[in-house]
């Protein structure tokens, strides 16, 4: 697999009024492609300040982020962030004007992906008139329109109710998978971490370093991470993650 | 399919509003029946409070002798002219602090200062700088109105949901975008709203620049009829304003009401 981006010796340090934080402290990298990688953390710990470094929302301190030639990187939040004023469609097509790219084929890709994943009958809907499920899976379609190398997901379910947020999360992976894209996402919650994802970073308390990475390998297709759940190997990482974060105490 | 329980409570929901509706009307209705009757009764002196039949002979009087198109039309045109430049300067000055953030830091003191600032207090200065015109009316319209709603367009621009602009921003969006994808049709409600507050504000400046100055105008009658104690005018030029008001509020209500779909 092709290397696409790596992180090397970065910190991170924010200024307030009263103090200095250290935020991130000599992290270090490498993201291939088709990676699923899954970042958990105690919080405020600076998981998401991390993400915001990969998605040019932020400034380094020091170090470096090298990212192969024309990468692109699609975000998405714990809130949807639809807009209330468009359609669905209009939403989704909302990164494509923004970049300028909204020729016919980029169009016919985001009715394509609306289609494929059920929200045909909803386009001309507004965002208030869906379930919070399938608001993700629009958000995430309008991430998808742009074509991005790597997505970079910061608590994308934490909103979701579990019932929701696990079927969400089956429906959103396998969208993923199926357009091959590699992920980054960062959670704090370690299942949802380790049934999504085949690599796990463990942040530790701030300022954080990389306290363990963990290769995860469930032997077979994982495509369906609440089936992962109930895997072995599923129990064995959730412990040892699970143990990493408690020592932090 | 509607249930029966369904169309009953739906039929009472309208049942409600009619009565809302009629009662509201009876009020009115009744207001100027009393009023007429404790005038036929000389229980109260129309010399002071005028009376229904008297305002409506002023008003049929101004309509054959007195150019009342012209001053309706005086009074109307004053407020448009204001209104929409008011809105127009207000909606510029408040993008542009929100634009520049260092700009907003130092104007909001100033702003607040104006805001609170009684703006009558400045009418013998527009009438010495500007001079007794039409000019100095809406100059007072705009100084009401302008302010608060650089304020209140401001204050809905800094509070736009972050993660919103968030997005736009991890898309590769530019400041310029963030604006026009984001800021302003977020807070196309807010604006209206401020549009809203500004047709009164505006009605204010407009009357309170008339009564200073004007030579035509509602305000100009009112302040006439009350220097040659004419009261049948002076009452006449304030039911002439309500209706006025009536009629401004429901244009915005309507506006609003288009753009909210």
């Amino acid at each position: 697999m092709e290397k696409i981006l790596e992180i090397k010796n970065l910190y991170k340090t924010y200024h307030t009024k009263k103090c200095e934080i250290e935020a991130l402290n000599n992290i270090n990298f490498k993201l291939y492609e088709g990676d699923f990688v899954g970042i958990v953390g105690p919080s405020g710990c600076g998981k998401s300040t991390l993400l915001s470094i990969l998605g040019n929302l932020e400034n380094i301190t020091k170090g470096e982020v090298i990212k192969k030639d024309n990468l692109k990187v699609g975000y998405m939040l714990q809130d949807d962030c639809l807009f209330p004023w468009l359609t669905i469609y209009e939403n989704c097509l909302l990164g494509l004007k923004i970049n300028k790219i909204c020729n016919k084929e980029n169009i016919e890709n985001v009715k394509k992906l609306l289609d494929t994943y059920g929200l045909h009958d909803f386009i001309n809907n507004y965002p208030n008139d869906l379930s919070g499920g399938m608001r993700q899976r629009v958000a995430l379609i309008r991430t998808l329109a742009i074509k991005p190398d790597v997505l970079l997901l910061d608590e994308p379910f934490s909103a979701l109710d579990y019932q929701t947020r696990l079927s969400v999360s089956k429906d959103v992976l396998n969208i993923i998978k199926n357009e091959n894209k590699t992920l980054i996402i960062v959670t704090h919650d370690i299942s949802e971490a380790i049934s999504m994802c085949n690599k796990i970073i463990v942040l530790s308390k701030r300022p954080s370093t990389i306290k363990n990475i963990y290769n995860i390998d469930y032997k077979e297709d994982n495509k369906n991470p609440i089936k992962n759940r109930s895997s072995k190997v599923f129990m064995e990482y959730y412990e040892k993650i699970w143990e990493d974060l408690n020592n932090e105490e | 399919m509607k249930s029966e329980e369904y169309k009953k409570f739906l039929k009472k929901i309208k049942r409600d509003n009619i009565l809302v509706f009629i009662t509201q009307i009876l009020i009115v209705v009744i207001f100027f029946i009393v009023w007429q009757i404790l005038a036929d009764k000389e229980i109260i002196n129309t010399f002071l409070v005028s009376s229904p039949i008297k305002v409506f002979n002023t008003i049929i009087d101004l309509i054959r002798e007195n150019n009342f198109w012209n001053h309706i039309l005086a009074t109307l045109y004053e407020i448009i002219i204001s209104f929409i430049i008011g809105n127009l300067v207000g909606l510029l000055v408040a993008s542009l602090l929100w634009w520049n953030k260092f700009l907003s830091r130092v104007f909001e003191p100033f702003l607040t200062i104006l805001n609170s600032l009684p703006k009558v207090a400045l009418g013998p200065l527009i009438i010495v700088w500007v001079g007794a015109n039409t000019k100095s009316i809406i100059l007072m319209a705009l100084l009401i109105s302008t302010i608060i709603s650089v304020i209140n367009i401001h204050n809905a621009f800094k509070t736009t949901d972050e993660n919103k602009i968030k997005i736009v921003k991890t898309m590769g969006g530019n400041k310029f975008q963030i604006f026009t994808k984001v800021v302003f049709p977020s807070n196309i409600l807010p604006i209206i709203e401020s549009f809203k507050i500004n047709v009164s504000m505006c009605f204010v400046g407009v009357i309170m620049g008339e009564l200073l100055v004007s030579k035509e105008g509602i305000g100009y009658l009112i302040m006439y009829g009350s220097q040659v104690f004419n009261m049948n005018l002076v009452i006449t030029g304030v039911i002439l304003l309500v209706i006025l008001t009536i009629l401004l509020y429901y244009l915005v209500y309507y506006i609003e009401k288009i753009s909210k779909k």
